[in-house]
């Protein structure tokens, strides 16, 4: 191997090993559990309100009659204030446990 | 510079190991610094890769002819753009652009989903990683790039003269970026069932990838087809060729899973057959792979050796085997949570799609393996045309482009009867109004055709009915006029109406399609200079030869050493309406044992193709000049017997002479001229099928509005805040 490239071995060496072990050294704690739970309720509410406003424009644009849109709308709204109960409930759960972190 | 090539891949794949390792021990320990390390690995993996592929490309660039793969790819005079572009047309530049995108792609996805999906993120980091680790080995155990000669040759031997087409400079990587996208969805579904997460977050990361992976497939399998109508001559742009329908089958999965996706997001329904979709889409991409790179099945595009068969197929077993076993045995989370409400709803239009799609999928995926399936089991190669494929395909296409149309004027969950109806009346009089005016036309001896412009007609206007009334209903509820209120309208949901512009390109590509099979008119004549012949109205004469030699050490030379061609002026009704200039090129063997001047012409003769298009037709023209007339082999031998393969310059004075010969005394030239009607609407229906899709992928507004919201908030209780969001 010439000096050259035996020079930028060693450099992307070096720049390999920088970024797999620094998260080695110093990694924050997270409050990764419930983070990942409130992303998945939260996800799951966007979906939601993307259900509503589509069966909302389903009903506007004539696809739905009345009696099926109130039917329909009624069941997603329910569903949505379920998921908004269960994101409520998760935050209460954080807030008893306060500035401690939930990694554990 | 060779070494280091080879220590980025060395050093990539101990990488690779790593993360895996680090992934999966940190995932099991619940130790997040592991966690994080392998999502690092796969940054890191990247920067190797992309120092790899720099070595390769710092080669090509300064032609270090030491490298095999640059002596084989490219040569002095390669023009620029292409010596770039050489690096995928071998086999050790593919697996390298390969590992390269895949390890991109996959870093940004991990980027994008940092500090989420922890546990599924992990797992999908080390199945990306797994995927890199067998590509690198594969150049290091088969096909490694930076491979090397010495003493080096003094020239290399020039790009395929097939590739030298500006589209096949960007359609290598359209396609493996497609690939590689599809790996991303597989390896979030293994991550996602061995955590047993199947949730709505997972979902919503899925569809964008997928999306993408849709996108950039759909860009290549375009591009290929344009390269295949313009540059190879036969006159077609697809022929259902063995690597034409491998990118073709990981698309078709990709379009299901779309459409799917969204049952399972609105109703929590369809659960396995969705991670079925996700499995199929990444095992039918390595699939795809594996035939150009495996020379297994014959191919105009399989531009690969025979010696990675083996590697593959392990692999691809691997991948069926752990997929049908993570659905099997996580079938308690893949259960769905509702039913369907009503047959007569968008749901079921969705399933129906599905099951077209699925269909067309396994039609293409028995036709383009059948060759393999009988050799197995009787011994004889035996393989299926163009006509089996229409046979089956054709009205699973119709179905398909109908149910485009039927999809959109659905509501989901459930519609009744009458509201279908007269949501659909609009459509179905357009489409009597299409079948009237086609027969009225004085069309007729091709059903098929005229049911598909019919279908494609209630599709486009099923779409354009859609857009109205929403258009008309978001005008009323904000006052804004029309044309505001449409954007208003796209901008508040992209993803609705952005599938919807997919739906019309759908049918603009396939009314493109429909047409230009259908009544393509095509001739082959044999014509002297002079001779003319008529073809669908038009008449094709045949006015003058043309010659023009190259000599390959010019730095002019982009392409052909000899080239041969006519110029045909094309008349309809004493109309003069365009000149083509088909013509076709003689390119240098680099073989010696060929003579002086008979390598300098006897390597590939490539066609180039004469094109004038509109909108209504496309007149297409191939010439194949007689090379091996009596009076151009008599040139020839004597030139080769009279001049040294040591002297170039006098060989090209020969080839000069041939042309000169050529021209003065013309032998009968074969010809290829069709006429074919609508060709561009194919080109056209893929561009909007593209915006459609960029369109789609994009999050609208309000979503990035709120994430932002939610970066620089702190959140706040849910009860009252929230609850007045629900919308209203």
């Amino acid at each position: 191997m010439s000096m050259p490239a035996a020079a930028l071995m060693i450099l992307l060496l070096g720049i390999v090993l920088w970024i797999v072990t620094t998260p080695l050294h110093a990694m924050p704690h997270l409050r990764r559990r419930r983070a990942g739970q409130r992303a998945d309720l939260e996800a799951q509410r966007e979906a939601k309100y993307q259900e509503i406003r589509d069966t909302e424009l389903d009903f506007q644009t004539g696809k739905l009659s009345v009696q099926d849109h109130e039917a329909v709308d009624g069941a997603l709204r329910r569903e949505a204030l379920a998921i908004l109960d269960r994101i409520s409930a998760l935050e209460q759960a954080e807030k008893a446990e306060g500035a401690e972190p939930a990694a554990s | 510079m060779p070494s280091l090539g080879t220590g980025a891949l060395l050093l990539g794949i101990v990488v690779c190991l790593y993360g895996i390792g680090a992934s999966i021990y940190g995932v099991r320990t619940d130790q997040d610094r592991w966690i994080e390390s392998g999502r690092r690995s796969v940054y890191a993996l990247a920067v190797t890769m992309i120092c790899a592929f720099a070595v390769l490309e710092v080669a090509l660039l300064s032609n270090d002819w030491a490298f095999n793969t640059v002596a084989d790819t490219s040569s002095v005079t390669t023009p620029l753009l292409y010596k770039v572009a050489a690096v995928w047309a071998s086999q050790e530049g593919s697996l390298l652009l390969w590992a390269l995108l895949s390890a991109l792609w996959s870093s940004l996805a991990l980027f994008l989903v940092k500090g989420r999906m922890r546990e599924i993120a992990a797992y999908a980091t080390a199945v990306l990683l797994a995927f890199d680790a067998f590509f690198i080995f594969l150049m290091l155990g088969y096909a490694n790039p930076f491979n090397t000669t010495h003493p080096a040759p003094v020239e290399g031997a020039g790009l395929d003269p097939l590739l030298r087409f500006p589209t096949m400079m960007i359609h290598p990587p359209m396609i493996y970026s497609g690939y590689t996208l599809c790996i991303v969805p597989f390896a979030f579904g293994v991550g996602a069932l061995i955590t047993r997460k199947v949730d709505a977050e997972w979902l919503k990361v899925m569809r964008r990838f997928a999306l993408a992976a849709w996108i950039f497939l759909g860009i290549g399998i375009v591009l290929g087809a344009r390269w295949s109508y313009s540059e190879l001559g036969w006159g077609g742009y697809w022929g259902w060729d063995a690597v034409e329908n491998a990118a073709l089958l990981p698309w078709l999965a990709a379009t299901a899973f779309i459409h799917s996706l969204m049952i399972q997001e609105k109703r929590g329904m369809l659960k396995v057959w969705n991670a079925s979709l996700v499995f199929a889409m990444g095992t039918l991409a390595i699939m795809g792979t594996f035939l150009v790179r495996s020379g297994i099945l014959d191919s105009i595009h399989a531009f690969g050796g025979a010696t990675l068969g083996v590697p593959f197929v392990i692999l691809i077993g691997a991948m069926i085997a752990g997929s049908i076993y993570l659905v099997v045995s996580r079938r308690d989370v893949l259960r769905s949570e509702h039913q369907l409400d009503s047959l007569l709803s968008r749901e079921s239009a969705f399933l129906l799609n599905n099951l077209v799609l699925a269909g067309l999928a396994f039609v293409i995926f028995w036709g383009t393996f059948f060759p393999i399936i009988s050799e197995a089991l009787t011994g004889r190669e035996a393989s299926v045309g163009s006509p089996w494929f229409d046979r089956y395909t054709v009205p699973l296409a119709l179905v398909l482009v109908l149910l485009s149309g039927i999809g959109p004027v659905i509501a989901w969950r459930r519609a009744t009867f009458a509201n279908a109806l007269r949501n659909l009346r609009a459509p179905i009089l357009v489409a009597l109004a299409v079948c009237v005016a086609v027969l009225g036309a004085g069309v007729s001896g091709k059903p098929l055709a005229v049911v598909m412009f019919a279908f494609a007609g209630f599709a486009l206007a099923a779409v354009a009915q859609e857009y109205w009334r929403g258009t008309r209903v978001r005008a009323r509820s904000t006052g804004q006029r029309p044309p505001r209120a449409l954007l208003g309208l796209m901008r508040r949901n992209r993803r609705r109406y952005g599938g919807y512009i997919v739906h019309i390109g759908i049918a603009a590509l396939f009314i493109g399609v429909a047409a230009s099979s259908s009544f393509q008119h095509s001739v082959e004549p044999r014509l002297k200079v002079g001779q003319k012949i008529k073809i669908d109205g038009y008449t094709m004469r045949y006015v003058r030869p043309t010659a023009s030699v190259t000599p390959k050490y010019d730095a002019a030379h982009t392409g052909a050493t000899l080239s041969l061609g006519a110029v045909i002026r094309v008349t309809k009704g004493g109309k003069y309406v365009t000149t083509l200039l088909p013509a076709e090129g003689f390119y240098d063997s680099g073989e010696p044992s060929q003579g002086s001047v008979g390598h300098l012409i006897g390597g590939q003769a490539v066609s180039h193709v004469a094109l004038n298009s509109t909108p209504f037709r496309d007149l297409w023209a191939a010439v194949a000049p007689e090379i091996t007339a009596p009076q151009l082999e008599r040139i020839l031998k004597a030139g080769n017997k009279a001049i040294p393969v040591n002297r170039p310059e006098e060989a090209m004075i020969v080839l000069a002479l041939m042309g000169r010969e050529y021209l003065k005394n013309t032998p009968v030239a074969e010809f290829h001229f069709e006429v074919s009607p609508m060709v561009m609407w194919i080109w056209i229906g893929a561009l909007i099928i593209l915006c459609g899709g960029l369109i789609a992928i994009f999050p609208s507004p309000r979503v990035l509005a709120r994430r932002v919201s939610v970066s620089v908030r702190k959140p706040a209780p849910v009860r009252g805040r929230e609850r007045d969001q629900v919308p209203a």
